[in-house]
């Protein structure tokens, strides 16, 4: 064929990349959209309202008595000072509610957006697969940690206006002040959401294989639901150190004079493990895909 | 490195057994607006997400502006803008919103121009108006536009676009042409994919057709065109002796019709033709010469019917 007559240079003016603002530029446009969305506002609200729950419900009973169940030391504390009822809240939360959020966001995460097609047109912006998984990585962190403070803050406001805040009593019996108190909570909070983040490398792993989010979403809830039932059978002992719930509890430890930080970091390896793993089989499927959504 | 905007050699996808595109070599020479046609299925919206670096050839090359793919895919889509089969959006995000977030994306952007250029290419599809709607309550037209105001948020060397056109009604398909027109005059290549020949036939200087995920045809418009045969038509009374004379001068494909006869026009000057049907006593009512439209050869070309290649 004849070559065109028309010679054409490139109209567009060079850009340059920006490559460390531009990170946290989609970071934050990431952010929004996971926040401005009303299904995951009102997610929020439902881990908002089980401290809510939890604390009305003793208040009503009156008498505190024996705490059973899960949380129920925390649940028994809490009619002395409200700052355990944060505790309780997340204890009984990471269960289910908070593993259920995560599974939600990592659902949205990749396959959402391959579902809505949204995907195609991020990486021809164009988006490296490297970049986006990262800043959806990233964004699950946060809303790991997001979920969990929300959780731990509702309770320490309820358990605080119904039952008053004061100097903590140790689940040890040492007592130390509120800000102390208030500290080993948002260091629960962190502990807390880093096994969450790992959850959540499981959830991005599984949301590069599907454009179905809802798939996702049912893939990890029953991955998380499945963990704690095997960490509730005895004769399962000797698997139970590897799973990512086992250790999930161990925040509590961080109410004790000293702190035993046994379990805690053994947790943190663990959880460490599991988003290391996940990460780099999310990143290696990724980076692989044919994007035909 | 080729002159060309987009160049393959050898393309080929395959999924499972099928091939969907099954070695084409396209060229797209820059400047050019390039008709990429071919019926539904027929293996063009893959090329695109090759192009892209959406989906990885099984075999083959490509080039795009210059640079290969998907090897530099992020170096050169920035001088890219692309539709790919359809706009698709967050539904619960206005128009603007939905901008922002892709140009939030665009590492090569700048944000403090964001607003700017996001009202821009709003303006130019006529969407400031809606700018503020969520997206799941825009009109398939609308939807269209604001894909396209996508893929002009940065000033782009080359555009491709799948279908642009899908859902506009005729003012919008019109405007469409005049965008492209208006594009590919200040120098950027746009390579438009449709099934519609009819817009595509106005605003083309190259044309590729697909056929089942072969390339059967490209070149400049006129090329393509006169690879397809002109056929001459005679208007008579004696359609027989029509025919017999027509096949005096060595004309095949001569067929009766009914109201007279007709011939591939071949290498015979029509006026050889008048004068040799004249010659043999035919009664000329009337003669044509009949040139092909794109579109009898696009049909020529893929087939009629609905078949979608397998």
């Amino acid at each position: 064929m004849s070559a065109s007559d028309v010679t054409a240079g490139p109209v567009a003016p060079v850009r340059a990349p920006r490559p460390v603002g531009a990170w946290f530029r989609l970071l934050r446009s990431e952010l929004r959209l996971v926040t401005g969305r009303r299904r995951n506002q009102a997610g929020l609200l439902v881990l908002a309202s089980v401290p809510v729950l939890l604390a009305v419900a003793v208040k009503l009973s009156n008498d505190g008595g024996e705490g059973r169940g899960r949380g129920g030391d925390f649940l028994t504390a809490a009619t002395s000072n409200g700052i355990f009822v944060a505790l309780a809240a997340l204890s009984v939360e990471i269960a289910l509610f908070l593993p259920l959020a995560i599974a939600m966001l990592s659902g949205d995460a990749i396959a959402g957006e391959a579902n809505t097609g949204t995907l195609r047109y991020l990486l021809t912006v164009p988006v490296s697969r490297t970049r986006l998984l990262s800043v959806k990585y990233a964004a699950l962190v946060i809303g790991s940690v997001i979920g969990t403070a929300v959780v731990a803050v509702t309770g320490v406001v309820i358990g605080g206006l119904l039952f008053g805040l004061g100097p903590v009593t140790l689940l040890s019996g040492a007592q130390v002040p509120l800000a102390d108190g208030l500290w080993r909570v948002a260091l629960s909070v962190a502990y807390v959401a880093v096994g969450l983040s790992a959850l959540a490398a499981i959830g991005l792993f599984v949301s590069t294989l599907t454009e179905q989010p809802i798939a996702v979403m049912v893939t990890i809830t029953v991955i998380s639901t499945a963990m704690w039932i095997l960490n509730g059978i005895s004769q399962l002992e000797w698997l139970q150190p590897y799973l990512l719930v086992h250790y999930w509890t161990a925040f509590a430890d961080l109410f004790r004079e000293p702190v035993f930080t046994e379990e805690i970091s053994r947790g943190l390896l663990v959880a460490l493990a599991y988003a290391v793993v996940f990460g780099a089989l999310a990143w290696a499927r990724f980076g692989q895909k044919d994007v035909t959504s | 490195m080729t002159d060309l905007a987009v160049a393959t050699t050898g393309l080929v996808k395959r999924f499972g057994g099928h091939a969907a595109v099954d070695g084409i070599d396209l060229a797209v020479p820059p400047g050019s607006v390039f008709g990429f046609l071919g019926p539904n299925g027929s293996g063009k919206t893959t090329t695109i997400r090759m192009l892209l670096g959406l989906v990885r050839p099984t075999a083959g090359e490509i080039e795009v502006l210059g640079q290969p793919i998907p090897g530099r895919v992020t170096a050169v889509l920035p001088r890219v803008g692309s539709l790919v089969e359809g706009p698709a959006f967050h539904p619960y995000l206005s128009g603007r919103s939905n901008l922002a977030r892709l140009d939030a994306a665009d590492a090569w952007a700048d944000p403090r121009t964001s607003r700017a250029r996001i009202d821009a290419a709003l303006d130019r599809v006529g969407l400031m108006a809606a700018a503020r709607k969520r997206y799941r309550n825009y009109s398939l037209g609308m939807r269209q536009r604001l894909g396209i105001a996508a893929a002009l948020l940065a000033p782009r060397d080359l555009l491709v676009l799948d279908e642009p056109t899908n859902g506009l009604d005729p003012q919008g398909t019109r405007e469409v042409r005049h965008l492209v027109a208006d594009l590919a005059s200040g120098g950027t290549t746009v390579l438009v994919s449709s099934h519609l020949l009819s817009e595509v036939e106005q605003v083309c200087t190259h044309v590729g057709v697909m056929r089942t995920g072969q390339l059967v045809a490209q070149g400049t418009v006129t090329e393509v065109r006169s690879g397809a045969k002109a056929s001459v038509e005679v208007e008579t009374a004696s359609p027989a002796d029509a025919a017999q004379a027509l096949r005096g001068l060595g004309l095949v494909g001569v067929e009766v019709t009914a109201t007279g006869a007709r011939a591939d026009a071949g290498d015979v000057e029509p006026e050889r033709v008048v004068a040799a049907l004249v010659a043999a006593g035919v009664g000329v009512r009337g003669f044509a010469v009949r040139r092909p439209s794109l579109e009898d050869l696009f049909v020529a070309l893929t087939g009629e019917g609905f078949d979608v290649g397998e």
